[in-house]
């Protein structure tokens, strides 16, 4: 008797357990980020959260981002992603995911209740995770990830070096022209002008991608990227051509060719430079290594008037929800309630990094609205729906720095990357 | 008589076991699957699969087309150059120093081991500290000695960049030699010398009549551990300029890196390392032939 209540408990047991641990996981969730500087916050939202709806979020930290990176992707291959991850890279490895089915499809949730949640995003900061119609990755059509920020590069003055030199400050230089004269009164005061990271290849690339926006215009810029424009056009070698006067008008802070961000940040919060390149995300970084400095945020100033600058920006950091995991929905609602405007208003106010929800702008600090005011000006790779070759990204920007160093002329440059273009066109056909 | 004689060598057999299996698990595995990989075109992200990522031996025809990963090849050549020189000849001297009984002798044995025990990272970025162009202390010393035509951005300047990083890297490394060298020095006998300074040997004869033949075997060790360690240097080059600037200090790790992390072309990454490998292998078996054509000399 004991012996078959033993053989009906464990059958009862065993038909109970998926559920018991559907039930179990469905309490906890896991996300991975690789954000060091808002662990703290995210730790107080999990907490709140597990107050509101009994659910556990377990934020997990892998920092730096490349350690980050590279551990997606493992994890991706044994197929342990957790419920909720952001990815690294560029937007053909995001297209990588979707495509290995590892990435839930938001649009539907993001279209219920007439696209609420949809609408309470930042348009563009969307559009960094959404693939369209016929886009060139050959991904079904949606929305894959969930911004949680919002950014934008653009540059920086330093208000009291200006006004040290002279220069006006309430109207930082708005041309090209207004720019070299302005460095010009610069260097008669032993001040360095432009400081960046471009030691770190992607902020040329953007800086770069800016002004042959500004030049030639976007369609221009992809007809490029698709092959029907070579990169020996004279547009391109105008945007080549702006490195080698920013070199010889000694506009660039010595050795930016090697400088990490992280260096260029430091330099600009001490008052040792007049001009950065750097995104939002910086108000934050200033603010800790210097809570003085004051200083604004401006377009880089343009070259021409035919096409308008654009700027890098759109989602900071994102979320993407694991498709294979056992917690979709809870992840989902998770994503849903992060995105809420008291969750944005905390973490903006604790990160100083604008928020992805457009009703949660207020009392930002006088510098992040400015960034914010531009994000109507903003682009990014991953939106254009197409996408460069890697190796001609590199050829491009390491080419940047050898115009800087005064190794290569922009002409020069122009025909390497061609070559380099065409052979990996080659290689595709 | 054959059963105990079949039941010896099972016996031995499954002493060894253990040791292949972990050897099979963690070399001979990881192995075959990079030189499977090699033969693939895969972004690291997709699903993998062999019969439909097979591009055959494209990724080593372009390997050998690819001039920026020979110009690196070259450049970590130039730093191996400068460490078995520069950093050897150096690491020799000081253990020939410590050898003799002088005084403090340990106190100097911990202070030229130390930089070997230092992070590469921290000894990277301290470094770069000291050379940078805006306010680096190596400029500042310059200018206060008087010599400011020196003066320079140490790192971003295409014709001293890769120097600098070579010269930090012996830096960092000459302590490994020195530790070893000084072993090698410490079990040559000490009658020898004696007995020749008895009939009159200088300090250079002693050196070069005992010294160095004894010391052969452990240059040719020293040799081979500098040439694998500093072709394979990565941190040092990754935390003082990147790779920058330009391609100008470009190792093959720093492009393994990036075929891998930087492009997502994981097949073309294990590609670079096989033949990274397979340099080093070489240049390996070429340093022991010689060897044992000096020992025989």
């Amino acid at each position: 008797m004991l012996s078959l209540f033993t053989v009906f408990l464990s059958i009862f047991l065993v038909s109970c357990g998926p559920q018991v641990q559907n039930k179990l996981q469905a309490e906890s969730i896991t996300v991975w980020h690789w954000m060091s500087d808002r662990e703290g916050a995210f730790l107080e939202l999990a907490k709140r959260y597990e107050a509101e709806t009994g659910v556990k979020v377990n934020f997990e930290l892998y920092a730096p981002s490349d350690a980050y990176a590279q551990k997606v992707r493992a994890a991706a291959q044994t197929n342990t992603l957790p419920d909720i991850f952001g990815i690294l890279g560029e937007k053909r490895d995001f297209a990588s995911f979707v495509k290995s089915d590892y990435i839930y499809d938001l649009t539907e949730e993001m279209n219920k209740e007439n696209s609420a949640w949809r609408n309470k995003l930042f348009a563009k900061a969307l559009s960094v995770n959404e693939f369209e119609q016929g886009n060139s990755f050959d991904v079904k059509p949606g929305i894959y990830g969930v911004p949680i920020d919002v950014t934008n590069i653009q540059m920086l003055y330093n208000k009291d070096l200006l006004r040290s030199a002279g220069v006006e400050t309430e109207n930082p230089p708005k041309t090209w022209e207004d720019l070299i004269e302005i460095n010009k009164k610069l260097k008669t005061k032993g001040i360095q002008g432009i400081v960046s990271g471009w030691g770190e290849r992607w902020l040329i690339d953007c800086i770069a991608s800016n002004y042959a926006f500004n030049i030639m215009g976007k369609d221009k810029v992809l007809d490029t990227i698709r092959g029907n424009v070579s990169y020996t056009d004279p547009d391109w070698i105008k945007v080549f051509d702006l490195f080698r006067e920013m070199r010889d008008e000694g506009m660039l802070a010595s050795g930016i060719v090697t400088m990490v961000n992280k260096t260029a940040e430091q330099l600009f919060a001490n008052n040792r430079a007049a001009f950065a390149f750097n995104g939002s995300w910086c108000v934050n970084v200033y603010k800790g290594m210097n809570p003085d400095l004051n200083y604004g945020a401006m377009l880089p100033p343009r070259v021409s008037d035919k096409y308008p600058m654009a700027i890098w920006g759109g989602a900071g950091s994102s979320f993407m929800v694991n498709k294979r995991s056992k917690n979709v929905q809870p992840a989902v609602d998770f994503l849903k309630w992060i995105t809420n405007a008291p969750q944005q208003i905390f973490l903006s106010k604790e990160t100083q990094d604008l928020p992805s929800n457009k009703y949660s702008l207020k009392d930002i600090p006088m510098v992040l609205s400015q960034f914010a005011g531009a994000m109507d000006n903003t682009t990014h790779p991953n939106v254009w729906g197409v996408s460069e070759f890697p190796v001609v990204i590199e050829a491009f920007d390491k080419g940047i720095q050898s115009i800087i160093i005064g190794e290569k002329t922009p002409e020069q440059l122009a025909g390497e990357v061609q070559q380099v273009k065409e052979r990996e066109m080659a290689k595709k056909q | 008589m054959n059963n105990i004689r079949a039941k010896t060598v099972f016996q031995n057999y499954l002493f060894v076991l253990p040791a292949v299996l972990l050897f099979s698990v963690f070399y001979i595995y990881p192995f075959y699957k990079v030189f499977t990989l090699s033969l693939c075109q895969w972004d690291g992200i997709a699903r993998f699969d062999f019969a439909k990522n097979f591009i055959g031996m494209r990724n080593f025809i372009e390997l050998f087309q690819d001039k920026i990963w020979w110009s690196a090849m070259l450049q970590a050549g130039y730093i191996t150059l400068i460490a078995l020189t520069f950093q050897n000849a150096l690491a020799l001297m000081l253990a020939l120093a410590c050898d003799r009984d002088i005084k403090g002798g340990n106190i100097y044995r911990v202070i030229f081991y130390l930089p070997p025990v230092l992070s590469e990272v921290v000894v990277g970025l301290v470094w770069r500290w000291i050379y940078d162009g805006n306010y680096g202390l190596l400029n500042h010393w310059l200018y206060q000695a008087g010599l400011s035509n020196l003066v320079t951005d140490w790192l971003s300047n295409p014709k001293t960049a890769l120097t600098c990083v070579a010269i930090i890297h012996c830096w960092k490394g000459f302590g490994w030699g020195f530790i070893i060298f000084l072993a090698g020095l410490q079990t040559i006998p000490r009658q020898l010398y004696e007995a020749a300074k008895v009939d009159g040997a200088s300090s250079w004869q002693l050196f070069k009549n005992i010294t160095i033949p004894l010391m052969i075997p452990v240059f040719i060790l020293v040799s081979i551990l500098t040439v694998l360690g500093t072709m394979q240097v990565f941190v040092l080059i990754l935390s003082m300029t990147g790779g920058g600037p330009g391609y100008h200090t470009e190792v093959p790790v720093t492009r393994i890196l990036e075929s891998m992390v930087g492009s997502s072309r994981f097949g073309y990454a294990c590609s670079q390392g096989i033949l990274f490998g397979a340099v080093l292998l070489a240049v390996s078996f070429i340093q022991i032939k010689l060897s044992k054509y000096m020992k025989q000399a």
